[in-house]
């Protein structure tokens, strides 16, 4: 559609006759506006990026980075932005050429539960085998970094993609199970009733980050949209909040006292997690792939069902007789304490919590995970997790650590650009995100009621 | 004729604006019953206080003689009131047919009578059944809205405005389907502004205005009340 217009701008408006001067049809020229544009932002991107200037020679960050070959790197990028942008229409023409047998092949493959389940059994071999060759470093990442990000994002994603509820404050069922187990296992200043071992302290910590998340609920899913959002959001803060200033409690900004790993003595089973990853990975795996087969089963029952009702018009669900309350508590009941099962394994693996774990950039972080995978969809939210995650320790040492999220925030700008629905969309979500393309309704998930304004 | 609904000085607040002052209305099993009235007098306020998604300040409803005010929205279903909201509100992104089993929630699973009684009411949306919701046509979306509504096998149909945005053709041809759905048995509460077209189809009426029932009768004599023919058919000055 943009590229109709932009070919349209992109001839001279004929009523305008002499009277008009080549700058003025040039500053009203859709491209050459981008064009622009994309010139500053790429020389932007140079400043950033390039050396930093000091008391002695505070210009030096400019005049290294704009008078130095590198500039034409940036230059070149940004060009390169621009022929994106302004042959996007074609170029997803073309995209799309080139992918549609792959896609038809794969709803076609993806159809047949054969194929589909020896699919999954490869995968899961690969995530059994492929550790081991890693190197202890990326063990690390593969469990602290993805393993429990992976969890909290398909917990998120059942909150904000299956039941379409905005969760700002998700980071705080992740701290409350974190230091629950922190609490049970004896690692906090105030001493537990009884202590727990770490393994049998995931139930009470799960149980403590589920009743928390209906407590935090049942009040606040009476609102809406917006509303709810801003709630979760002054949730998370004040457990932060409570995380740093509680001294007496949680031991503040210094940390909690040395949480013990995870050993497990039961009917003869004997096992001690130790500062080695790869148990801690496996242990996740196991959870990851039992969360993911129920949460799975959910969403093709008769709850998926109403999940998706209430995320589409909740007045009609309402109106259906779908119990809207009952069920947006238990998607926030089962996101929570997804939540806090994830806080609980990476409270026993690092073993020292900080609250600044749990600040609010977590809480947008996990979002921007659900979102970047695909909302709504259980395997785009671990994918969503594990290349987003994976990429800033791969970035490590490449470029500088100051510009990290330069690079993340111009990843994610570009995917929204070409690819809104994630990487790995539901079916649905990709239908919706399509429906809104052609105008027939709002793209957004976490809004309220859209059904009855669209026509 | 037994009394199916009922309400009685049922008085309704948003805040501190009273939507409804003392609204009481009786419907006959059977029966089509129009509700008339101008924009903000309170009709759409009346049917979602019947369906449980408004709970009046005072008063009270009856439902086959059972005390229903207070119930929760998906209770009031269950007892066998079907609502087809104001402005359809149906499932973009599902199917008709899924938009269709939704309707039929409160059984688990759609039945198979049920849905070949709402495609032999509604052909189109046998024809449409995969396509998605939003993209219907608005006379569609109102078949669907009421074939969701339909779904749940109610006793009583609550109908918000169906000829909302339709061509007049559709019009004709939506009250037409009323009328049938009446004829197989099920009571119609309908909501209108179009006051001509629901009359005619209906047995009885009532005129809210500003949140009370100022007129009832048969809809025959409000058709040629010349009070109504001024307010709402627009003849001549009041």
């Amino acid at each position: 559609m943009s590229a109709i217009r932009d070919s349209e701008a992109i001839r001279p408006p004929q009523s305008a006759g002499g009277g008009r001067s080549a700058w003025q049809r040039l500053r009203r020229n859709n491209n050459a506006r981008k064009l622009v544009a994309c010139i500053i932002g790429a020389l932007v991107a140079a400043v950033i990026t390039g050396p930093s200037g000091s008391v002695s020679h505070p210009t030096a960050g400019f005049t290294g980075a704009l008078f130095h070959p590198r500039v034409i790197v940036f230059l070149v990028l940004g060009v390169l932005l621009w022929l994106a942008m302004v042959g996007r229409e074609t170029l997803s023409e073309n995209i799309k050429t080139v992918t549609a047998p792959i896609s038809m092949a794969r709803t076609r493959w993806l159809g047949d539960p054969k194929v589909r389940y020896s699919l999954y059994a490869a995968l899961l071999i690969f995530a059994i085998i492929y550790p081991r060759s890693l190197s202890s470093f990326w063990q690390g990442v593969l469990v602290d970094q993805i393993g429990v990000y992976v969890l909290l994002a398909i917990g998120l994603n059942v909150v904000v993609g299956f039941a379409g509820l905005l969760d700002l404050g998700y980071i705080a069922f992740y701290a409350i199970g974190a230091y629950s187990c922190a609490y049970w296992t004896g690692a906090l200043p105030i001493k537990p009733v009884f202590h727990l071992n770490p393994f049998v302290s995931i139930v009470f910590a799960v149980a403590a980050a589920m009743i928390a998340g209906v407590i935090l609920g049942a009040p606040t899913l009476r609102l809406r949209g917006d509303y709810l959002a801003i709630v979760t959001l002054g949730f998370g803060e004040i457990i932060t909040i409570y995380a740093n200033n509680l001294q007496s409690v949680t031991g503040g900004a210094g940390g909690t006292n040395v949480v013990p790993h995870l050993s497990v003595n039961l009917l003869g089973l004997k096992y001690h997690w130790k500062l080695d990853s790869l148990p801690y990975y496996y242990l996740l795996l196991v959870f990851v792939v039992a969360i993911l087969v129920m949460f799975r089963a959910l969403e093709n029952s008769r709850v998926g069902r109403a999940w998706t009702a209430i995320r589409e018009d909740e007045v009609a669900a309402e109106a259906s007789g779908v119990n809207t309350f009952k069920y947006k508590l238990l998607a926030f009941a089962m996101g929570a304490s997804t939540s806090g099962f994830a806080g609980v394994l990476f409270a026993s693996k690092v073993q020292t919590l900080y609250p600044s774990s749990f600040a609010l950039t977590e809480s947008i972080l996990i979002l921007v995970l659900v979102i970047f995978g695909g909302m709504g969809s259980l395997p785009g939210a671990v994918l969503g997790a594990a290349v987003l995650q994976w990429l800033p320790q791969f970035l490590r040492g490449k470029i500088n650590q100051a510009d990290l999220f330069l690079y993340l925030g111009a990843l994610l700008i570009i995917m929204m650009i070409f690819r809104p629905q994630g990487i790995w969309p539901s079916r649905r979500r990709a239908r919706e995100l399509a429906m809104a393309e052609a105008g027939l309704t709002e793209a957004d998930a976490v809004s309220g009621p859209t059904a009855g304004e669209v026509q | 004729m037994s009394v199916l609904l009922q309400l009685s000085d049922v008085q309704v607040r948003y805040g501190a604006i009273a939507a409804l002052k003392g609204v009481t209305v009786e419907i006959g099993a059977g029966e089509i019953v129009a509700l008339l009235g101008a924009n903000g007098a309170g009709k759409t306020t009346t049917l979602r206080t019947i369906s449980g998604q408004l709970h009046p300040h005072e008063g009270r409803i009856f439902f086959e003689g059972r005390r229903i005010d207070g119930l929760p929205a998906h209770e009031v279903v269950g007892l066998g009131i079907g609502h087809s909201p104001e402005g359809r509100r149906i499932f973009p992104r599902m199917s008709v047919l899924e938009n269709l089993q939704m309707g039929a929630y409160r059984f688990g699973r759609a039945r198979k009578d049920d849905l070949d009684r709402v495609f032999a009411l509604f052909p189109r949306l046998l024809e449409r059944r995969t396509q998605d919701g939003g993209t219907l046509s608005g006379g569609e979306q109102q078949m669907l809205a009421i074939g969701r509504a339909l779904m749940s096998r109610p006793t009583v149909l609550l109908l918000d405005e169906p000829s909302m945005g339709l061509a007049p053709l559709l019009v004709q041809q939506i009250f037409d389907i009323i009328r049938e759905i009446n004829e197989q048995g099920t009571t119609v509460l309908l909501v209108e502004q179009n006051a001509v077209q629901a009359l005619s189809i209906a047995h009885r009426g009532y005129v809210l205005e500003t949140g009370s029932i100022v007129m009832s009768d048969a809809a025959s004599s409000l058709l040629v009340d010349p009070r109504v023919r001024a307010a709402y058919l627009g003849e001549g000055a009041a």
